[in-house]
């Protein structure tokens, strides 16, 4: 059975981690490696960096970072943030990232996922999609959720529905889809977004943004019927660790990777 | 002595895989001269990406014979994902009519699409059943999790040269064998302990040779 996928998020500026007070145990928590290092030891099925940095020299800090990781950490790593460029997906993916994550860039020419498709392989190219429910919107058939860009400053127009799909025909491997309205909240997944993305493409759709409880988990890998689910917050304030999410979404009969010892 | 070459056929993350060969004691040297890949005791083989590219790098960089040379003089062989595709016939995926387009047909078989009833890619961490007591697969649970991306899938004409099954709507073929040439579709670079294991398993299968 194809296991359901727990993935910790790591937000990085300038090659540290900014984000997440319970790492009392390692030596130093904002070294993004030793943050990997943790959560693959704690049983992660993958690692995405989402780096959040502007500057140019900060461009060159998530190349190291990645590097460095990919020397330690032998499980999928995948990188967004600002790749605006198959130059720059080369440059990662040769530091030993497994895939990138495109937003911004993408929307504004959706081309690029094409092209890093084309160049890489599908299974390098995630999409990410950063959406938000239109509240003033019922009528049926209209835009549901708007895709907003920029880290969810800007609206663009783009229903994520329709995007999802067209970034699927352009080479997308997979969507990691985030929920604004419910990032932040820990009151659980947008289900409905997820449910309506997961109906529409055939590529793995990573779910984003709401988890607060265990069955929040649950319910976006059953009624939202995502592949993953990716987890920040819930993991980096110590609420859960991913031995328990997988022991429990074990017992509640979905296949996990059991957390092993490493060697 | 030539050792352990891991070959760059241009198309994979070869870091992380001689990164992982390294952390189990290997001492892999990555190359894409056809002189080095003669000289090899053992090869690994990655790749990812489209058959047609893969197979249009190794026949520009003049690797493929030195392949098929390696293959017939049966050493130690590991294909990883689409180097494991590319030890069979020819692919699915090909859009490439012509000869220089077909696999290196270590294995008799083709390379076939998951059927669109399925989740296209196969993403994710799966199951990993072995049918026969292997070396490769030794301390390794029968169903230990490996983790794969690949969207073609290796179906040999004979059954004796599946090595393991996975299951994704019907079983297939995840490992494949004949003699000391193996091949894996799912990433033992990117399974964690599993698959530092079996890389640990092929270097104790290389040692075992020489």
């Amino acid at each position: 059975m194809l296991a359901k996928r727990i993935i910790p998020c790591l937000d990085v500026r300038d090659g540290r981690v900014v984000k997440g007070t319970r790492f009392v145990n390692i030596r130093d928590a904002g070294d993004p490696v030793e943050r990997a290092s943790f959560y693959n030891s704690e049983g992660a099925d993958e690692l995405v960096f989402l780096d959040i940095t502007a500057s140019v020299e900060g461009r060159r800090a998530i190349v190291d970072v990645v590097s460095k990781t990919a020397e330690v950490v032998f499980i999928p790593l995948t990188v967004g943030g600002g790749i605006d460029s198959t130059e720059f997906m080369d440059q990662l993916l040769q530091s030993g990232a497994d895939k990138v994550s495109l937003n911004t860039a993408a929307l504004k020419r959706p081309a690029l996922i094409s092209e890093g498709a084309q160049r890489f392989g599908s299974q390098c190219i995630v999409v990410a999609i950063d959406a938000c429910r239109v509240k003033s919107n019922s009528s049926p058939g209209l835009l549901k959720w708007e895709v907003y860009t920029h880290g969810g400053r800007t609206p663009t127009g783009r229903d994520a529905v329709q995007w999802a799909l067209e970034a699927e025909q352009s080479g997308a491997g997979e969507i990691l889809l985030t929920s604004m309205d419910a990032d932040g909240t820990q009151d659980g997944y947008d289900l409905d977004l997820l449910a309506a993305v997961t109906g529409a493409v055939k590529i793995p759709v990573i779910a984003s943004g709401g988890a607060g409880k265990l069955e929040h988990m649950y319910e976006a890998l059953t009624t939202g019927n995502a592949h993953a689910v990716l987890a920040a917050s819930i993991l980096h304030y110590g609420t859960f660790s991913i031995a328990e999410i997988k022991e429990y979404l074990s017992e509640k009969g979905l296949p996990v990777r059991p957390v092993e010892k490493q060697e | 002595m030539g050792g352990l070459v891991i070959v760059d056929s241009g198309s994979a993350n070869l870091r992380s895989i001689s990164k992982a060969a390294e952390m189990v004691s290997l001492e892999p040297v990555i190359s894409n001269d056809p002189k080095v890949i003669e000289r090899a005791e053992a090869i690994i083989f990655p790749g990812v990406g489209y058959f047609d590219h893969a197979v249009e790098a190794i026949n520009r960089d003049n690797l493929a014979d030195s392949l098929r040379a390696a293959i017939a003089k049966n050493i130690p062989f590991l294909g990883i994902c689409l180097g494991m595709q590319l030890l069979l016939t020819e692919s699915e995926e090909s859009k490439d009519e012509t000869a220089t387009a077909k696999g290196l047909d270590a294995i008799s078989g083709r390379v076939k699409l998951f059927p669109d009833t399925l989740h296209v890619p196969h993403v994710g961490w799966n199951q990993v059943r072995p049918l026969l007591n292997h070396p490769l697969f030794n301390a390794l649970d029968d169903g230990t999790y490996f983790y794969f991306t690949h969207s073609y899938y290796a179906q040999p004409d004979r059954k004796d040269n599946t090595l393991a099954l996975t299951d994704y709507g019907f079983s297939f073929t995840s490992a494949v064998i004949s003699g000391n040439i193996m091949g894996v579709q799912f990433h033992p670079e990117k399974s964690g302990p599993a698959g530092l294991r079996l890389l640990s398993n092929f270097g104790k299968i290389i040692a075992d040779q020489i």
